[in-house]
């Protein structure tokens, strides 16, 4: 397998002195196919979590017959342990901006949605300024794309894509059944393309510096670089980009504070990686993929605990509709708690960890069905921190 | 058409238009799939999750109700996996419900409760923690109409789909998220302060015991043992189609001879019909019309057109929430049931020598609301509440079991009389459309002598399941008094379901449309398909108790209701003349604007 050293990039938030809107104008001179073709060559793959292939769903968007389609960025950032894209927001906007037209011109939407996370209002003045000059000089070159910036309301389950498309349209954020895809009829039903801020902004960089440039980054599977969140026991947290493709065990030793007893990878919803893995594991696609989120826990701290809080998390921000998801959670969160307290045996554990393979295949979003990440890959490896 | 796909489920071969769903699928094949959340009458919903299955390459199982079959699609229904993960969800279900069901009025025709016994689900299954906290779930025993019981919720959200989707009301909706989330009202009001229309559609949609009707069963026992009391009972057209099915007979079995055994045999001291008091609202409601009519055309007085039928007491609540501006169309027409409770109370007392303070009237409604309304404080014309208790079909289904009584072997009795005697016009006020042709069917001849033109008196064209119909007709060959009515096409309109009654108004006041008569029953498919009625219900089932009602009608001696001999008797002994003076003190009422919040 392909593996990397841990090698910091600066494609986010380097290439300061460019001027993004003559990137653009270069860009849309091209037919979109080609560029479509470009960002499929250049290999990459949705950078909030879930990993899809972004020239695919431009294409598939593309491909759509419809009076009417959307480009939707989200910024809901709402995971556990990540704030990658609020500094992206507040350092970058316009590559942002500029990642969403090309997507527009490519795809043929005239309009935009930013769904901002409502803890980020305070964001929001900063931003539709930004968004109001760069739509007023789109109008200078004959370009018709308005966008929208729409705050949330702070729940989590809106980060993800149809429940975030239900909030726009004023309804309660609550996960839609799929198909159809957000790409054949997704925000008020037409075809749309949601892309996490961060993707739109490496779409930019890719039309900036060619393909070539990003596909030296990174491994086979897991092309370029991403922003990682880094926090918990950690000397030194906050927001690096770094290739993917390393190893748990040296982004540990540039981040670690010589204590390290496990890494969670992905947020709360993601994976536990304990210390006797770190050799074995590599942060990527084909690994553990991450929306950028990274906690460092050192041995002064309880796993169970940790687990605890992910669960208390999930029971708050399920958005309820689905039994799987809104029963599930309370079930492993008061099953731990009996277990730890005597009052159901050890091996109730067991039985938790069906249910919360059954909430994996069964849950309607991907809410409920990270329910498994977190939950076996901690009790798995630190069992002993539940039943004593 | 489109375009047929191959799929596999179980390894059996199916074909079936491209973008079916895996349960609609599986139905051709007679594999039948475990549903919780899904009703045909509403949209898909998947969030029960109780109908997942597997399909072949799919990392997660897929929700059967939800999701649209491809060409090549192998599907397994019945896997390990698959039973591993809807034994869990049911359990999960019971472990947040309160499953003490020998409580639960719905306990042996609960939907939860048949999949428990599917899958061998327990309460505790796999050692699940009780999650259900009483303390902070409510029981809202504050409408006459409707008991809403958190404990029981499954959070199906079937309730809250019908009442937005089918009754325009949105009364229900979804509060709070994760754990919390609940079904609840407007700032979690009470159902009686909220713009709940009672017409108990929520009831018939719900999967558990957690909207049930507000029973009066004690109390009308306790009034049947009560010796100085004498006990009336009324039925309302379609119980007579729709009773059987709580007692092991066939959706929409013609039980009206074993009905009125069957109340006998209960100890009602009197078996009367509802039947009868639709056909005297025909003879009011259609002698308003032609008054209105007569104004508006005639003297060109200001008088509110298009009419709106009164008979149904959730379209009522409905509109005085909603168009409260509009409360001058609604004919002043009391409901059936309640017309009859003020003639028995009055009349009918007289007439038999006992004391209307002794007398107890009770009606068998397939409604809901119908409880409502008998507690509307101006129902009490007679000088005493017109209409003491109301039952629904599905009340009196449990006292005839509770009472030992075999319905199935039943014999049939007849009505007694007077007040229980009616004509076909009555009976198809059960259905969608029904008011209306029985109020042509007597407009009509009044103003020419002659009969509808329809063959066989079937007015076809205001029959039927299409959510609004309407209608033409002209009248030919008018007598002299009603001159004015030579030549005019009398336009119509008919809209059952409450969201169809909001489409029909909303154009009505856009000016897109005119009527001289619109008819609006609450509920889809009519009163047949009330909130009171047996459950479950839909389509197939509303069109069965539909044909059984046409049925009725065809058979019967006389079908128009100023045919029948006891509203002429009741006329020339007591009312004596239409929209007379006793009628209007008796027979009609008036209407209270209510806020929407």
């Amino acid at each position: 397998m392909e593996i990397k050293k841990l090698t910091k990039v600066n494609l986010i938030f380097g290439y300061t002195d460019v001027d993004y809107f003559k990137v653009l104008e270069d860009v849309i001179k091209k037919d979109p196919n080609s560029i479509i073709n470009e960002i499929i060559d250049s290999g990459l793959k949705g950078r909030g979590g879930a990993g899809f292939p972004t020239g695919l769903k431009w294409k598939f968007a593309k491909e759509q017959v419809s009076d009417k389609k959307y480009v939707v960025c989200n910024a809901d950032e709402g995971e556990p342990g990540t704030f990658k894209d609020r500094e992206i927001i507040e350092k970058v906007p316009e590559k942002i901006l500029v990642g969403m037209a090309i997507c527009a011109y490519c795809i043929g939407a005239d309009e935009g949605y930013i769904y901002l996370r409502g803890e980020y209002e305070y964001l929001a003045p900063q931003f539709e300024k930004k968004i109001e000059e760069f739509v007023n000089k789109l109008k200078t070159i004959n370009f018709n794309f308005k966008i929208t910036l729409y705050i949330g309301c702070g729940a989590y389950v809106c980060g993800e894509e149809t429940a975030l498309f239900e909030s726009i349209e004023g309804r309660r954020g609550e996960a839609r059944n799929k198909p159809p895809f957000p790409t054949v009829a997704g925000l008020f039903n037409k075809p749309t393309v949601i892309n996490n801020v961060e993707t739109f902004v490496y779409t930019t960089m890719i039309c900036k510096l060619g393909v070539n440039e990003f596909k030296k980054y990174g491994t086979q599977d897991s092309r370029g670089s991403k922003v990682f969140s880094v926090s918990g026991d950690t000397l030194k947290p906050g927001i690096y980009e770094l290739e993917l493709g390393m190893k748990v065990k040296d982004f540990v030793e540039e981040f670690g504070d010589g204590d390290t007893k496990a890494v969670q990878i992905g947020g709360a919803s993601g994976i536990c990686i304990p210390r006797k893995d770190f050799d074995n594991v590599i942060i990527g696609f084909e690994g553990v993929p991450t929306g950028g989120s990274i906690m460092l826990f050192n041995s002064k701290r309880s796993m169970f605990n940790v687990l605890h809080n992910f669960l208390e998390f999930f029971c708050e921000e399920s958005c309820g509709q689905c039994t799987p998801c809104r029963v599930g959670y309370q079930q492993l969160l008061k099953g731990i708690e009996a277990v730890k307290k005597g009052e159901k045996p050890a091996s109730y554990l067991n039985e938790l960890k069906k249910l919360a393979l059954t909430m994996k295949i069964a849950s309607k979003c991907g809410l409920g069905q990270s329910a498994a990440n977190p939950f076996l890959s901690i009790v798995d490896n630190f069992i002993e921190e539940f039943i004593y | 058409m489109s375009k047929l796909v191959n799929v596999k489920i179980n390894g059996i071969l199916v074909q079936v238009p491209e973008g079916t769903t895996i349960l609609e699928a599986a139905k051709k094949l007679n594999i039948v799939i475990p549903t919780l959340c899904y009703h045909s009458d509403l949209s898909i919903a998947g969030n029960c999750r109780v109908c997942v299955v597997e399909v072949k390459n799919s990392k997660t199982l897929q929700p059967a109700c939800a999701y649209p079959v491809a060409e090549g699609m192998e599907i397994y229904t019945n896997s390990q996996t698959v039973r591993q993960a809807r034994k869990h969800i049911i359990e999960l279900l019971l472990s947040e419900h309160d499953a003490d069901c020998t409580r639960c009025y719905r306990n042996g025709r609960c939907e939860l409760q048949n999949l428990a016994y599917e899958y061998a689900a327990t309460e505790n299954g796999n050692g699940f923690i009780k999650l259900i906290n009483f303390k902070n779930y409510k029981k809202d025993f504050s409408s006459p109409s409707i008991v809403k019981d958190d404990t029981r919720c499954v959070k199906c959200q079937r309730c809250v789909r019908t009442c937005e989707e089918l009754q325009g009301v949105s009364a229900l909706t979804v509060a709070f998220k994760g754990e919390h989330l609940k079904i609840s009202t407007f700032f979690d009001h009470p159902l009686l302060n909220v713009v709940c229309t009672n017409c108990g559609q929520c009831v018939s949609h719900c999967p558990t015991g957690a909207l049930i009707e507000k029973t009066n069963i004690d109390e009308v026992l306790a009034a049947i043992d009560d010796p100085t009391k004498f006990v009336v009972v009324q039925t309302a057209p379609s119980t007579r189609v729709a009773l059987g099915e709580w007692l092991g007979l066939e959706p929409g079995a013609i039980v009206v001879g074993k009905m009125v055994k069957a109340l006998r045999l209960l100890g009602f001291d009197s078996v009367l019909d509802t039947d009868f008091s639709a056909d005297l609202t025909i003879i009011e409601e259609g002698h308003e019309l032609l008054n209105r009519l007569k104004k508006a055309i005639l003297l060109k007085e200001k008088v509110a057109l298009p009419m709106f039928t009164s008979c149904s007491p959730g379209w009522i609540k409905f509109i005085e929430h909603m168009y409260p501006d509009m409360l001058e169309n609604l004919s002043t027409c009391k409901s059936p049931q309640q017309m009859f409770g003020a003639v028995a109370k009055t009349y009918y007392a007289q007439k038999i020598g006992v004391d209307p303070k002794n007398m107890v009237v009770v009606s068998i409604m397939p409604c809901t609301a119908k409880k409502f309304e008998a507690n509307r404080p101006e129902m009490n014309s007679s000088g005493y509440q017109d209409v003491d208790y109301v039952l629904t079909t599905r009340e009196l289904a449990k006292m005839i079991k509770q009472a030992g009584i075999d319905f199935t072997r039943l014999e049939e009795s007849e009505y007694d009389s007077i007040l229980g005697k009616s004509t076909g016009a009555g009976v198809i006020f059960g259905a969608t459309g029904g008011v209306m042709e029985a109020a042509l069917r007597t407009a009509y001849e009044v103003v020419t002598g002659k009969s509808v033109p329809f063959t066989n008196l079937n007015i076809q064209p205001v029959r039927g399941l299409d959510g609004i119909k309407e209608a033409t007709i002209k009248i030919d060959g008018t007598k002299d008094e009603w001159k004015f009515l030579e030549g005019v096409e009398l336009k119509v309109a008919i809209a059952h379901g409450l969201a169809n009654a909001k489409k029909l108004i909303e154009a009505i006041r856009a000016g897109k449309v005119n009527y001289h008569f619109v008819e609006i029953m609450a509920c889809p498919g009519g009163c047949l398909a009330g909130g009171g009625q047996p459950i479950p219900v839909d389509n197939e089932i509303r069109r069965k108790r539909m044909t059984s009602i046409y049925k009725i009608d065809e058979n019967m001696p006389l079908r128009k209701s100023h045919e029948n001999p006891e509203i002429i008797q009741l006329y020339q002994e007591f009312l004596k003349e239409p929209n007379g003076h006793l009628s209007h003190e008796l027979l009609h009422t008036h209407y209270t604007p209510r806020k929407r919040y």
